[in-house]
């Protein structure tokens, strides 16, 4: 085994992922699978900046990051992956230059543009898992359907105030969003992400548990957050774990789906959460 | 009669699914609602009726991430 390691790293690399060889459950050959693993990070923003940032430093092969927008000053209260210098450059750009400061051995693939229908299902298939930190529904959903036709786990997450969610999607076999959520709200209902707010430390918490269930999902260690939604509630400190079952009445995933190629599900600009 | 309702006891009237919605003043438009860890259909939320112990659900959307 130690020759195996010796073979496949440098002594560099070696000191560098020490702590993770040293685990059973990884050691030399889990930290070759997390080296060649390939993870997208959709939205590189409040989720995707520790998901980023921990997915980097644990040595993942290849990161993707898909963002449109540029630094915004109201970004950098969650934002950990942006630093004021920052402000008005691209996140993609900047969101690379992190990566690669703490760990060169990553190469991050960036794509400065919207996920749309015509071209998520492109950039999917070039990865093994995929992380939702987008903030609007019509691309949570559409997220949740490219996952599925390409057949990609889905970690999916969202904040909102003191709240978060997060929740693991393998396609065919565990809940998709639809099972539970059928269709994005209509827009008049929800408020936007601007007027709605959140505490920032949440995309931390939201987000790490993200990056947690991809690198569960490349090793093949534990239970993968399937069949449950884990709710947190900041202002308690507490975790709630809701039961979800696959739904035959899906239209995405169930018995007779109705969904049967991608499209865009409404406006991405249209709301952001609702709660009561 | 006595219900779970998002993981906490509650004593309610006795009715269906959208009683209990239109009781709490929430649109159903904004929720899913899971009984005994089964997800209802919009159209079911009138006619499902509510048993003492079931477990009730209120999922609502969760958007942000940025
Ligand atoms: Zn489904």
């Amino acid at each position: 085994m130690e020759l195996l390691i010796k073979m496949e790293f440098t002594e560099e690399q070696i000191n560098r992922y020490s702590r993770h060889i040293l685990l059973p459950e990884v050691g030399g050959k889990g930290q070759k699978k997390i080296a060649k693993s390939r993870i997208l990070l959709v939205g590189a923003g409040g989720l995707g900046s520790p998901a980023a940032l921990y997915l980097a430093a644990a040595g993942v092969g290849t990161i993707g990051l898909i963002d449109s927008d540029v630094v915004d000053l109201t970004n950098l209260q969650r934002q950990i992956l942006h630093h004021t210098p920052d402000v008005g450059r691209p996140k993609v750009q900047s969101g690379k230059e992190k990566i690669q400061a703490l760990n060169p051995d990553v190469s991050v693939s960036m794509y400065e543009e919207r996920l749309t229908a015509g071209n998520a299902l492109k950039i999917f298939g070039d990865y093994d898992v995929v992380i939702d930190g987008v903030d609007n529904f019509p691309a949570k959903f559409l997220i949740n359907d490219a996952c599925f036709f390409a057949e990609k786990p889905l970690i999916h997450g969202g904040i909102l105030r003191f709240d978060g969610r997060v929740t693991t999607i393998i396609p065919k076999k565990s809940a998709c969003y639809r099972c539970v959520f059928k269709a994005p709200p209509p827009p008049g209902l929800v408020a936007s992400c601007q007027e709605a707010g959140v505490i920032g430390v949440l995309a931390g918490i939201i987000g790490t548990i993200q990056a947690t269930e991809a690198l569960k999902l490349i090793l093949g260690v534990g239970r993968p957050l399937t069949d449950r939604l884990l709710d947190f509630d900041a202002r308690k400190t507490q975790f709630r774990e809701i039961k979800v079952r696959r739904n035959p009445n899906c239209a995405l995933c169930g018995e007779h789906p109705t969904i049967t190629e991608l499209f865009d599900d409404g406006d991405p600009y249209a709301g952001c959460a609702v709660r009561p | 009669m006595q219900v779970k309702i998002n993981g906490k006891p509650e004593e309610i009237q006795s009715g269906t699914v959208l009683d209990l919605l239109n009781a709490k003043k929430i649109e159903p438009q904004m929720v899913a609602v899971e009984v005994n860890d089964k997800v209802l259909e919009r159209d079911d939320l009138a006619t499902t009726h509510l048993h003492e112990g079931d477990q009730v659900e209120f999922l609502f959307y969760m958007g942000g991430g940025r």
